[in-house]
């Protein structure tokens, strides 16, 4: 039998299905795989070998008592550490949650649970999801499976970088400012933020509740698009669950057609900072959509500019009313109770010494910002400027289907590279950014690789809120003319 | 867009973060950074704007009251750093809040 | 520097005083998650990861609460908000599990309302401000130290029981003039509260509790003073005591020429004083923001009017009716209001006792209990319509007054209903003549001259045979067959007598 790892998750859930192969044999497949390469790359902090084949089994009995099996059951798949996952170590990339096993499942947990799909462990992640590298996991930083020295984004390097060092067909990431399609587009994978509201946030560690958004990460899009569907839907537990029908982003996966579509090329999204490479590949993924017949206009976001400036007011200010409870008192770290400190203290030692210096940064500067004196100078006049760019997402996507953009400025950077230097850390996101703040869909699919680098380029599609059919039907339209014309990206991806 | 190291001690303070000389001088430093570049913001004429503070259209989302399982309480302390029966044992407690 | 006695301070200085109420509603399950409310259980049985702030769990509000809050606020002729938000309240403390409060800031569910107070004899408009909607916190245990207070404590234990449940904070304007207007203002905000069953109102549960802002000004003056916020008052009573110390305290400082620190004061039940909190100067900055987790509430103007038609009759209304319908005079009505019982009169009569014995027991022998015990009459724990019931037990021969009295002593000790005291400690008036006619004969035997007194036709001198027997049965006889009794064995015809 041919390498059961390198399935797609569709063509791996058929197979179980026609007991081709068991969900064990797949399992136990991935997770030799995991074993043998991921001290190279380091995608995950937890591996539940364990529960991973107690689960498969699980298929398999289910299988042979002659149940019908969905469309994902059998399917490794990893998850970010962000997720709670009852009895299963969840540390979201701090040190303040070493040891720490929820007594609950988050609700995206339980949807992959009750579809089948095999949970094999716990991704790597910038702490509290909090970087574009994971660099900042308190547990030592991903590396990108196209080159072991780069980064392999952030904050869901691990997820993105398991997906293409095939240690899974699917992984689940969270986007706050471009978590899932940042590392997508740098290792050369497909990543989807669905609509905000689109997928519960319950037990997903929050980093900023109004930005924050759970989404697939898989080498192709109607592989994301299966698991799309498995975690959308309304959840009573999550206030701000869309309470309507997910769409149906894996119809629009398989139509994978834009003929007569109106695509949008934002302007303020080139230029300055824009490696040659990753706009040269972006000009060209354009011009396909172009010859597949969709129509190309470019339209203009003047407020996207002020995007950056917005996200790290309003990131920083919810979460630092988030991260408050990881206080020493109830479960994670505890440091300097002596006997004679006092509550305030020993929060305030624990709190320094768990974080690293992300996180504190961000602590503080969301402090400020919400501090009664500045108010509304930062984070009230932030509220706007999302208003703003909201605005310019209606106004744009009267005029198109739409909008398109790479998905970074750059291709992965070394690792180390822009560590000291947060603003420069912080450009990764430029172009994520906006979706996050108005709640539309966006999604990353490759593009091909630089010229200048070899390395892999994302194209960024964005949709208005509740229009995730649409970005898929573009990406699996575009992925399809890529792959026929160059084979699949990873394909290019050295061995590991 | 200036922030003393004072400033960064008072904010610290508030959100329970015990940071050391160094740290206090970096954050100041970066956060000076930080801050002159976000400070953008205010360029905008937004005087009219009403802020977004949520993007989904949503109002009213309330649950029935009814009662539903708690955690066994051994499960809601197994995690806590001390207990002591069934309760979180804490650090003496400086000053009585609200 | 002599302390003035409160009189003598209100020579000189008036009293400026707001309320913040809190009220835990009385719904089932808690503000933001399934955990039940309910009072007593193990600790921190009442949790999940909601109500203990566990990293990923969310909340979402309790529709029972939100009409609560709006029922309360239509209640106190409030404007319902067309649109507002919950806002995160952040600070740090160990009882708080996300170390911020959910609350509601600068849009409160409802504004601009007022209660009317009666008070000595005459009625007070209250300004309400705000009505809004949080959560209440956990409790914790202070271990080790001398006193078992806060301060030189070695640890605490913290019980999430409390956290999460919801709270309604009710804001008054700087209306309240007097210590008894405020005692009664609270009075009036339970029974309104009550009245719409948005909550029991069990202040010695702690469901009630109030921060009174007191400041003093001289008399005649329209400028506020400088106001103390005193914490952690939880009983009517300790209102009024609250507002006393403080109004001495400060008209102190005030002759001495000093001024008044605002600050955070806590009161303390044993003493009836307060002591300096953390002063506000150095206060928290609590940093909030709209709550990202959870959407806006927009009460709809119907749901609004739905709830504004189904309020029941108001307790200030409904008295009047009663006391118009009992006919009761002014003077009635005052000696019953001033010692806290004329809605327990009330509501006993509506329940089905007479208006007399309803008037009696609670102004008699219930108010003798209830200051013994420095309680409120409507905190002793027995309710209207168990003065009712045993009422009834009297008028049917079951009791006697003597008897009554042991079985309210009883329901006061034990908390149980009428009958199962009755029960419990073998009160039963013993009218059978057979039972009772050896205690008789025994009374007569015992006192010859007295026995002879009514064979002679002094007919009043068989009450102290009756007393005797009284006495013998502990009380239990029924003392009318007693007396037909007594006189039968004496030759004397009761029906003649």
């Amino acid at each position: 039998m041919s390498d059961l790892t390198r399935l797609t998750a569709a063509e791996t859930a058929r197979i179980v299905r026609d007991g081709e192969a068991s969900a064990e044999d797949v399992t136990q497949a991935h997770l030799d795989r995991i074993a043998k390469v991921d001290e190279k790359v380091h995608a995950f902090l937890h591996v539940d070998a364990e529960g991973a084949i107690a689960a498969a089994r699980r298929v398999d009995e289910r299988r042979a008592a002659g149940e019908q099996l969905g469309p994902l059951a059998g399917v490794p798949l990893a998850l970010k550490d962000v997720f709670t996952m009852e009895g299963v170590p969840t540390t979201c990339g701090s040190k303040i949650l070493e040891g720490w096993r929820p007594p609950y499942d988050a609700t995206v947990t339980r949807r992959i649970k009750d579809a089948g799909l095999v949970i094999l462990g716990k991704t790597n992640m910038d702490e509290f999801a909090m970087g574009s590298s994971t660099e900042n996991s308190a547990f030592g930083p991903t590396h990108n499976p196209w080159d072991l020295d780069r980064i392999p984004g952030g904050s869901g390097g691990g997820s993105s970088a398991s997906v293409a060092a095939y240690f899974a067909p699917l992984a689940i990431g969270t986007d706050t400012g471009g978590s899932i399609r940042q590392p997508a587009a740098v290792t050369g994978t497909v990543g989807a933020k669905p609509t905000y509201g689109g997928v519960s946030r319950y037990g997903l560690i929050a980093l900023a509740s109004s930005l924050d958004q759970a989404g697939p990460c898989a080498r192709n899009v109607l592989d994301a698009a299966l698991l799309h569907e498995v975690i959308a839907g309304h959840d009573p537990f999550d206030s701000t669950s869309i309470d309507a029908p997910a769409p149906a982003v894996v119809d629009a996966a398989r139509r994978a057609d834009v003929k007569g579509m109106r695509i949008g090329v934002v302007r303020e999204f080139a230029g300055d900072g824009y490696q040659a490479g990753v706009e040269q590949r972006f000009r060209e993924a354009v011009d396909t959509l172009t010859d597949l017949g969709a129509q190309v206009v470019e339209v203009s976001c003047p407020h996207f500019t002020y995007a950056l400036a917005a996200y790290y007011l309003i990131l920083p200010s919810e979460c630092s009313s988030n991260l408050a409870r990881f206080d020493a008192m109830r479960y994670g770290l505890r440091v300097g109770d002596d006997g004679t400190r006092s509550a305030e203290e020993v929060m305030s030692m624990t709190r320094d010494a768990g974080f690293g210096d992300e996180v504190k940064r961000r602590i503080v500067l969301g402090t400020y910002a919400l501090s009664s004196g500045y108010y509304d100078a930062f984070y009230g006049q932030a509220q706007r400027v999302r208003t703003l760019i909201t605005d310019d997402f209606t106004a744009a996507f009267e005029r198109c289907d739409v909008l398109v953009s790479p998905t970074t400025p750059t291709t992965a950077f070394r690792l180390g590279e822009r560590i000291d230097d947060p603003l420069a850390m912080y450009l990764a996101d430029l172009c994520t950014i906006p979706s996050n703040l108005s709640g539309g869909a966006a999604m990353s699919v490759p593009c091909g690789l630089a010229p200048d680098d070899g390395l892999p380029v994302g194209l960024q599609i964005m949709a208005p809120a509740l229009a995730d059919d649409r970005m898929y039907r573009v990406a699996a339209a575009f992925e399809a003319a890529y792959v026929d014309a160059h084979g699949p990206i990873l394909d290019g991806a050295p061995a590991l | 867009m200036a922030i003393t190291r004072d400033e960064v001690a008072h904010l610290a303070r508030l959100s329970r973060l015990a940071l050391s000389e160094d740290e206090l001088e970096h954050f100041a430093t970066q956060l000076e950074v930080i801050l002159g570049a976000v400070a953008r913001v205010a360029e905008v004429a937004a005087d009219d704007i009403v802020p977004t503070s949520h993007s989904v259209p949503l109002t009213n989302v309330f649950r029935p009251d009814e009662v539903r399982p708690s955690l066994d309480p051994a499960a809601a302390l197994a995690a806590a750093p001390a207990t002591e029966g069934v309760r979180f044992r804490v650090p003496r407690i400086l000053d009585e809040e609200s | 520097m002599t302390v003035p006695t409160v009189d003598e301070a209100l020579s000189r200085w008036e009293p400026v005083v707001g309320m913040e109420t809190h009220v835990e509603l009385g719904t089932l399950s808690k503000m933001f998650c399934g955990c039940t409310t309910a009072f007593g259980g193990a600790p921190n049985a009442h949790t999940c990861p909601v109500c203990l702030g566990l990293p990923g769990a969310l909340p979402v509000a309790n529709e029972a609460a939100i009409r609560y809050t709006i029922l309360i606020g239509l209640a106190l002729h409030c404007e319902i908000a067309q649109w507002c938000r919950f806002a995160r309240k952040n600070y740090f403390y160990p009882d708080m599990p996300k170390n911020f409060q959910i609350s509601q800031y600068d849009e409160p569910l409802c504004t601009d309302g007022w209660l009317d107070v009666e008070s000595g004899g005459e009625t007070h408009r209250i300004g309400i401000e705000r009505v809004h909607l949080e959560e209440d916190t956990g409790k914790s245990l202070h271990v080790g130290g001398a006193t078992g207070r806060i301060h030189g404590a070695d640890h605490s234990l913290v019980d999430y029981n409390r956290a999460g449940i919801p709270l309604v904070e009710i804001v008054t304007r700087p209306d309240i003039g007097s210590a008894a207007v405020a005692k009664a203002y609270v009075a009036a905000l339970r029974d309104v509260v009550r009245a719409i069953g948005a909550s029991d109102v069990k202040m010695e549960e702690g469901s009630l509790r109030c921060d009174v802002n007191v400041s003093l000004r001289p008399i005649g003056s329209e400028t506020l003073g400088t106001r103390a916020e005193v914490k952690n008052v939880n009983s009517l009573r300790s209102v009024e005591r609250a507002v006393h110390h403080e109004v001495t305290r400060q008209a102190v400082r005030l002759d001495a020429g000093e001024r008044i620190v605002q600050e955070t004061r806590h009161f303390h039940e044993d003493s009836g004083t307060t002591t300096s909190g953390r002063s506000k100067e150095e206060a928290q900055d609590y940093r909030y923001f709209p709550e990202p987790d959870l959407v806006p509430i927009a009460p709809s103007r119907e749901w609004v009017e739905e709830l504004r038609a189904s309020l029941p009759e108001m307790p200030a209304e409904r008295r009047r009716r009663l006391t118009a319908e009992l006919g009761l005079t002014e003077a009635d009505q005052a000696a019953m209001a001033n010692a806290g019982v004329l809605d327990l009169v009330l509501a006993s009569v509506e329940a089905g006792a007479p208006a007399a014995d309803a008037r009696n027991w609670w102004l008699g022998d219930l108010l003798a209990q209830a200051n013994a015990a420095e309680i409120e009459p409507g905190e002793l724990g027995v309710t209207p319509a168990q003065v009712a019931r045993v009422c009834q037990l009297i008028a049917d021969g079951t009791l006697t007054a003597t008897m009554a009295k042991q079985v309210f002593a009883g329901i006061v000790e034990t908390g149980e209903d009428p009958d199962a005291v009755v029960a419990a400690k073998g009160l039963r008036q013993v009218s059978d003549v057979g039972a009772l006619g050896a205690a008789v004969d025994d009374a007569i035997a015992a006192q010859p001259e007295v026995a002879q007194k009514v064979r002679d036709g002094k007919v009043a001198a068989a009450g102290a045979l009756v007393g005797a027997v009284m006495k013998a049965t502990r009380g239990q006889a029924n003392a009318a067959v007693v007396r037909d009794l007594v006189l039968q064995r004496l030759g004397v015809d009761p029906a003649t007598a």
